[in-house]
């Protein structure tokens, strides 16, 4: 009775060269089986390096497997018939210099729809999206959100009955995503499926069903609630106080019959190793999330060590008295077009302070204001008492920067990399190698030492990224986006080191679309549409959005203080 | 698939138009095109030039006669010398030692009743042996002033000028004996070659680089679909470049075009179909712009430079250079453009020529087919 499988794997396994003479191979992918039955939506997770990039070219036919049996729509993958997988490889393989209609079309005659004779197919295409507007502009200069919704289109446009995409949802902000989620079941057409990479376990959760990948080998299959289901009874909650809130998250991940924590809502969650609450009054068992059965599956069984990394900061304390980063009035200006109006806003030493946003809202333009990459029309910004306009490279020398694109030389081994950064800022002999020892043993970079940092999976180049902007203990630290696109694991052990290198009395300034990150910092600006629309701990951006509807989550608070501004932009346009 | 699909030519189309978008957006293309070509047919058209001028060259004059006055008149006409005359050898070899002379004539005793008799008679050219090419372009240029001064005074001297005729068929086409006749045409050559490795070196890299490979090789393109496509317009712009060349040639230049339009056009097309490909492979091979440029100069601009003919004679070279020579496609090049300017259409010259060309081309078709594969490493 049920319908013929639109993919089936069977025992699939593949393995890698090493990428360096006498290294060993990697195994990709060990005995990977799946089906997926038409009209399903199939959500693959896992760490990075777990495999997940390599399963889906597998099945669009760009990697031949070593063993195992791939069949793609009824067919072996060798006799593929591409136009009816739309694929989206990682990045979305759009022309940043053409114009977002010249990409679609491009796109659209290779994968056999002629524009001209399918006109209302093309305009759907441009309606959903919401990139009618946009035509002409060319793809680079999109939004993040846009350009995954253009990618998306490029790829799905001859609504195929398969669809493989490849983290369609990394770096977009909360409100964007979910307008990707609606787009790709709009777009693909009844009884199509979709496979779905991603790193955000929310994503998964709107999954049919769930693949976890680690190490090449599947650990879970099944519905998402099942995958939740392994951390089922191990959960629980404790409210918290505004105060101090991660100071009492730092302690519990340390805690060793804990697996993970977070800030959530009102209070801390925990998911316990032996199912027991933890100790102390006040606990009580919630239901379990994807994300938390994840770390439940994926559990090493290890605590998380108190952070190395910030161990090599000096205790700089934490006064409030003095700000370290203060922006005053910043404003820049293309031409007619504001990228940010009038932003202030002060961040104390020991501080961790949150811009967030929507993709293309201004939160970069105002963060590479204060890095001094970009000069304000108007305003100005200090850095550790230093002014950007006027003492730029002594601001520059008390800052680490660690830049949302991956920045170091692609071409060099880790350690060539950490020599020239320690080089650069001023570090040499001694001091630069044990500065160099301290960030690779704290970071987990001894055997990528000699790799080349181009060919590292995405989450070993984000933490070189975090150790090089660190290497020189700086009191100012600026993160843009440091855990897009990296797994739950690492992001946790990001916002680990994170927080103890502020409570060391580092000013820290963050950008990210993760409202579990938001709700781990002391106090956050919203940012939208140029301006910021509304400041404080998570705490009173949640009574704030509360106050014209109600939000709980800071998710919810997010999207109703970005709809509010827009809602209020509509009426007086 | 097969070739009567109506979708892969419209796949092919909808590369095609693509790439000239990318080419419309890339101020770099211009430079490559336009620039380059004018700054490189600029440098070898009138800044490198292989012609010596107004070398100083001492003149013994042992005979004394009018016919030996009226020589050494025509040597001080001639813009490649700068006549010092002096009473002996020995007295100006003191010169050719410092190098204040380049070489010295010596105009023997009987030199009129010589010419007159018939009898042959040695002019003697002493110069600086470690000067090979200064030494060689004294020898061509006072043969030439000989020739040019038996012919105009042979009348009034009553000398037959058969016998002096026979030593000079090399300046048959060039009469001038001006280096730019010969570099100009080679110029164009070296120009298209550069421009054709460069402009798809970077091609395919670019793809790679920026993962759009991976998109493009994920629909259903077939792969010699996708590498034709690519190297259309690439082959459109090396023409238009090609012309730019010639324009400057003949109207910059003054140079003579005595072969026909359709013979420049067949020689460049199967030029730019074996240097294109060349390009194309080295592209598809490396993935990396960077190294692929490098690689580009060093198998492209070098070798055509160096091993075609152009700067130095291929003859001349040891055998197992000249064997190279013949993998370099500029050789079969650049004989074929010289003598379209300044000869006229030979075809017995040009055919196995551009067969062997389009034998290139096919060759790195082939390939890049084979090296592009569906497969992403």
């Amino acid at each position: 009775m049920t319908a013929p499988p639109l993919l089936r794997l069977d025992g699939v396994s593949k393995r890698f060269k090493g990428a360096r003479r006498g290294a060993p191979p990697v195994q990709a992918l060990d005995g990977v089986s799946l089906t997926l039955a038409p009209g399903r939506l199939l959500g693959l997770v896992g760490p990075d390096a777990g495999g997940k990039t390599t399963l889906m070219r597998i099945m669009a036919g760009l990697i031949e497997p070593d063993a195992g049996v791939v069949e793609v729509l009824g067919a072996p993958v060798a006799a593929l018939d591409r136009g009816r997988v739309g694929y989206m490889p990682q990045g979305g393989a759009l022309y940043a210099e053409l114009s977002v209609q010249q990409n679609l079309e491009l796109y659209a005659r290779l994968r056999g729809v002629e524009p001209q004779e399918n006109p209302e197919r093309m305009e759907q295409l441009y309606a959903l999206t919401g990139l009618a507007a946009f035509r002409d502009r060319p793809s680079g200069k999109l939004s993040g959100g846009m350009r995954q919704k253009l990618a998306l289109a490029c790829a799905v446009v001859a609504a195929p009955p398969l669809m493989l995409l490849d983290e369609p949802s990394v770096g977009v902000d909360p409100v964007s995503r979910r307008e990707i989620w609606q787009l790709a079941q709009e777009l693909a057409g009844p009884g199509s499926s979709i496979v779905w990479t991603t790193s955000i376990l929310e994503d998964a959760e709107r999954c049919d069903d769930v693949l976890l990948l680690h190490d090449g080998q599947v650990r879970y299959a099944g519905p998402p609630a099942g995958l939740a289901e392994r951390a089922a009874g191990k959960v629980w909650f404790t409210p918290l106080p505004d105060a101090g809130r991660r100071q009492s998250l730092q302690s519990a991940l340390e805690r060793p019959d804990v697996v993970t924590a977070s800030i959530t809502g009102a209070g801390l969650r925990v998911v316990s190793r032996t199912g027991a609450a933890p100790a102390g009054a006040g606990w009580e068992p919630v239901a379990a999330s994807a994300e938390e059965g994840f770390a439940a599956t994926l559990d090493d069984g290890l605590p998380l060590a108190p952070s190395a990394l910030a161990a090599g900061f000096p205790l700089r304390g934490t006064g409030a008295n003095k700000a370290a980063i203060a922006a005053v009035g910043l404003t820049r200006r293309y031409g007619s077009f504001t990228a940010a109006q009038d932003i202030s806003f002060t961040v104390a030493p020991g501080e961790i302070f949150g811009l967030l946003g929507p993709n293309g809202a201004g939160k970069s333009t105002t963060f590479r204001m204060l890095c001094g990459l970009l000069a304000p029309s108007s305003g100005r910004g200090t850095v550790a008492g230093r002014d950007l306009l006027t003492a730029r490279a002594a601001a520059r020398e008390a800052m680490g920067y660690m830049p949302q694109k991956f920045s170091l030389y692609g071409d060099l081994t880790v350690a060539a990399n950490l020599k020239f950064i320690a080089g650069a800022y001023g570090l040499n002999g001694s001091a630069a190698s044990e500065a160099i020892e301290r960030v690779v043993g704290a970071l987990g970079l001894e055997e990528y030492w000699a790799s080349g940092a181009g060919l590292l999976p995405l989450g070993i180049k984000q933490r070189l990224a975090l150790g090089a902007a660190v290497l020189h203990t700086p009191p100012v630290l600026f993160l843009d986006e440091p855990t897009s696109g990296v797994d739950p694991l690492v992001r946790r052990e990001f916002w680990h080191h994170i927080n103890a290198i502020a409570a060391r009395g580092t000013a820290v300034l963050v950008t990210t679309h993760f409202m579990d990150e938001a709700e781990n910092c002391d106090r956050l600006l919203l940012v939208n549409q140029s301006e910021a629309i509304a400041q404080g701990t998570p705490a009173d951006l949640k009574r704030h959005a509360s106050q014209r509807g109600g939000a709980a989550m800071l998710e919810e608070a997010f999207i109703a203080l970005i709809m509010a501004q827009r809602a209020e932009a509509a009426d007086a346009a | 698939m097969s070739a009567g699909d109506p979708l892969l030519w419209r796949r092919a189309a909808a590369i095609r138009r693509k790439e000239w978008a990318q080419v419309w957006l890339d101020p770099s293309t211009f430079g490559l095109v336009v620039l380059m070509p004018l700054i490189l047919m600029f440098l070898f058209g009138s800044a490198v030039t292989l012609d010596v001028h107004g070398t100083r060259t001492g003149v013994v004059d042992q005979d004394h006669t009018r016919a030996s006055r009226e020589f050494i008149a025509t040597l001080s006409r001639n813009s490649y010398f700068t006549v010092e005359e002096g009473p002996s050898v020995a007295a100006l070899e003191q010169g050719l030692r410092t190098g204040d002379v380049r070489g010295i004539v010596v105009i023997p005793d009987g030199f009129e009743t010589g010419l007159a008799r018939l009898q042959p008679i040695d002019v003697q050219l002493i110069t600086d042996g470690s000067q090979v090419n200064t030494a060689t372009f004294l020898t061509g240029h006072l043969r030439g002033a000989l020739k040019e001064w038996v012919e105009a005074e042979a009348g009034e001297l009553d000398i037959p000028v058969t016998p002096v005729l026979k030593i000079l068929p090399r300046y048959t086409y060039n009469p001038g004996l001006e280096s730019r006749f010969m570099l100009v045409p080679g110029a164009i050559g070296i120009v298209m070659a550069m421009i054709g490795s460069l402009l798809t070196a970077l091609i395919m890299a670019r793809e790679y680089e920026r993962g759009t490979m991976e998109g493009l090789l994920a629909t259903p393109i077939a792969i010699p679909a996708l590498v034709l496509s690519k190297l259309i317009p690439y082959y459109v712009l090396g023409l238009a470049s090609t012309a730019l060349c010639v324009v400057v040639a003949v109207f910059g230049y003054g140079l003579p075009f005595h072969g026909s339009v359709l013979a420049l056009f067949l020689i460049a097309s199967a030029f730019l179909a074996a240097v294109l490909g060349q390009g194309l492979l080295i592209s598809a091979g490396t993935k990396n712009q960077f190294v692929s440029t490098q690689f580009a100069l060093l198998s492209g601009f070098l070798p055509s430079l160096l091993l075609s003919g152009f700067l130095f004679e291929i003859d001349s070279m040891p055998t197992a250079i000249q064997w190279l020579t013949y993998i370099v496609p500029a050789r079969y090049l650049i004989p074929s453009l010289q003598s379209v300017f300044l000869v006229g259409d030979v075809w017995q010259l040009f055919l196995p020529n551009i067969a062997i060309l389009l034998l290139f081309g096919a060759f790195f078709f082939l390939r890049v087919t084979r090296a592009i594969t569906r497969r992403i490493a």
